[in-house]
């Protein structure tokens, strides 16, 4: 898969003035070059890469939630960001072997309160293949997606709590009458 | 009307409407390939909608890589796809070698391509092994195993597993090739090429084995790709999509020089170089027929790639080259690589903030999402059907719960 800097500054331009205020930051020079795409933009973001632009980017790859938050408060002095999630789309076109991925920035709980997970707009509507990509973050880190048919928990049980890949989860001591550790 | 009523069972059946009912398939159903369960609702022997449930070999993979170094990780991804364990291993190689920038040496490359390409016969093997259970034959399953077997003596003179390998390191490779291997593996394939055309005869061609693929769980390329399908089901779908071929530079470059026509279905053709059967004539493209073939065709592929790679690995002077080290620095950042594994696109996701232990690890299972399209291809399906299209996937649950 070759990167989007292929297509260069030109591809983007054209995102800019196709979905007004998406694109929020592009880091091009890195290993794997990406964009990041305002929340509340996202829906309208994936609509335009399927279908109008001209690379099309006809399939989702893989859906990723990263958890920023340090868990040690002597670390957490020292790192340079703040605490956040950060979900990731990694993107594909059939017709020109290209890929591209975009990173949306999520409070880690929703207007900071605590248990109460951050929302997102489902991308269902736009790739079907989403479906279970985004039950897994759901899952194991917590993104509400909104306008998902059927959003609940893939990987672990039905009945379990809290969100596995958060820095901050704790793992229980017991599960119906199970030992954990 | 009459006439296709006359014709095709099932639309009889819809006619006669009987009771709903619930069926479950699994967890421990044999032909659920692992631990998938898979609860049908039926309408008679019609599937009226089939949901998988899966998680029950979730094993916190992902959160373990986060407390581990990038090589501690690779034991891991062999529990993955546990039937091939050697591309698993090499999907996050270079993974974390593209992050790094490192090459490896020419000899490792080839040595590299060896070892993937006999791992994927072997998948393969088992694949239509096990799609011959699921359609209630069990000699093909023996046959495959018998041959299968070999391999797996290969790999064990390699690196003393037979199953979880953890050969293909960061940075290399665990050791080099014990004395007389390659003549042993040229040998095993001497003697398999022929065999190849018996599991023709058991299968492929084979007339039950035909009424019970052809025309059944038929996926459109389009849906293929709105799923992110990938590997021989998007291929038995007739879309043209080989990543060792169309993969990132840092994969590709193994291949390079190496002469493979991408095995894709497309209606009637298919690389000629060999030789083998038609496509029956009631078989349709992106049915299950067509996915086993793919997986036949690329056994023969990948036995061209061996013999390939034993003849320029012998040919290369220089040193393998030493993996990197256990507890390796990585730069801050991150990395997505795909590789095209036996069952479909791998990829591996790693961010990194400049220690030697990962931030994030994800996996993106391609079992996961060739799965996640069962429920369409089995709407409307009968119940024996299901089987029947679950296995043409070949899914393995380790890699899809991880």
């Amino acid at each position: 898969m070759k990167g989007i800097s292929m297509r260069g500054t030109d591809f983007i331009s054209e995102l800019e003035a196709a979905v007004d205020g998406a694109l929020i930051g592009r880091h091009l020079d890195v290993v794997d070059p990406w964009l990041e795409i305002a929340a509340d933009k996202l829906l309208e973001t994936c609509r335009w890469l399927k279908d109008l632009c001209e690379i099309r980017f006809d399939g989702l790859q893989c859906i990723t939630a990263i958890d920023w938050f340090e868990p040690d408060p002597k670390k957490a002095a020292k790192v340079e960001w703040e605490p956040h999630t950060e979900v990731i789309y990694h993107l594909w076109s059939t017709k020109a072997r290209a890929s591209l991925v975009l990173k949306v920035k999520l409070p880690r709980w929703q207007g900071n309160e605590e248990g109460k997970i951050p929302e997102l707009s489902s991308v269902v509507s736009v790739w079907r293949g989403a479906d279970w990509h985004e039950r897994e973050v759901f899952d194991l880190s917590g993104v509400q997606f909104n306008g998902h048919p059927d959003l609940r928990r893939i990987l672990c049980p039905e009945d379990w709590d809290g969100y596995p890949l958060r820095k901050d989860y704790e793992m229980p001591l017991e599960y119906h009458g199970m030992r954990g550790r | 009307m009459s006439q296709i009523l006359d014709d095709d069972q099932r639309i009889i059946e819809f006619d006669v409407r009987t009771d709903e009912m619930l069926v479950n398939m699994g967890p421990q159903h044999p032909s659920t390939h692992g631990v998938l369960r898979l609860v049908l609702r039926t309408d008679g022997e019609i599937v009226s909608e089939m949901e998988p449930h899966i998680g029950y070999l979730h094993r916190c993979a992902e959160k373990i890589g986060e407390n581990l170094t990038a090589r501690q990780w690779i034991p891991y991804t062999d529990r993955m796809d546990y039937l091939a364990a050697m591309n698993m291993n090499l999907g996050w190689s270079l993974a974390v070698e593209k992050l790094l920038r490192y090459q490896v040496s020419e000899k490792a490359k080839h040595l590299r391509v060896l070892i993937v390409e006999l791992n994927r016969i072997a998948s393969h093997l088992v694949g239509m092994g096990a799609y011959g259970l699921d359609l209630g034959t069990f000699s093909p399953f023996l046959y495959a195993f018998r041959e299968r077997e070999k391999i797996l003596d290969l790999f064990e003179e390699v690196c003393g597993a037979r199953l979880t390998y953890s050969y293909i390191t960061v940075g290399g490779m665990t050791a080099d090739l014990p004395p007389g291997w390659l003549q042993r593996c040229e040998a095993f394939l001497d003697q398999f090429e022929p065999i190849i055309q018996e599991y023709h005869a058991l299968l492929t061609t084979n007339a039950i084995f035909v009424k019970r693929t052809a025309k059944i769980g038929v996926l459109s390329p389009e849906m293929a790709i709105d799923y992110g399908c990938t590997g021989p089901v998007l291929r038995g779908s007739g879309v043209d999509i080989d990543l060792r071929r169309d993969g990132e530079s840092i994969y590709t470059a193994m291949y390079d020089g190496y002469a493979f026509e991408v095995a894709v279905m497309k209606n009637g053709h298919y690389p000629r170089d060999h030789e083998y059967p038609a496509v029956p004539r009631d078989a349709i493209l992106g049915d299950c027929w067509h996915r086993f073939f793919v997986r036949m065709l690329e056994v023969v592929q990948s036995m061209d790639l061996v013999r390939q790679s034993i003849d320029r690995y012998s040919q290369c002077k220089g040193a393998l080259g030493e993996p990197l080290k256990l507890a390796e620095k990585l730069p801050a950042g991150d990395t997505y690589l795909e590789t095209e594994c036996p069952k479909g696109q791998m990829g591996f996701y790693l961010v990194t903030d400049g220690t030697s232990i990962p931030w994030r690890v994800r996996a993106r299972s391609s079992s996961f999402s060739n799965l996640a399209v069962s429920p369409e291809l089995c709407r409307g399906c009968l119940i024996a059907d299901v089987p029947a299209i679950v296995g043409s996937l070949d899914v393995v649950m380790g890699e899809i719960d991880r």
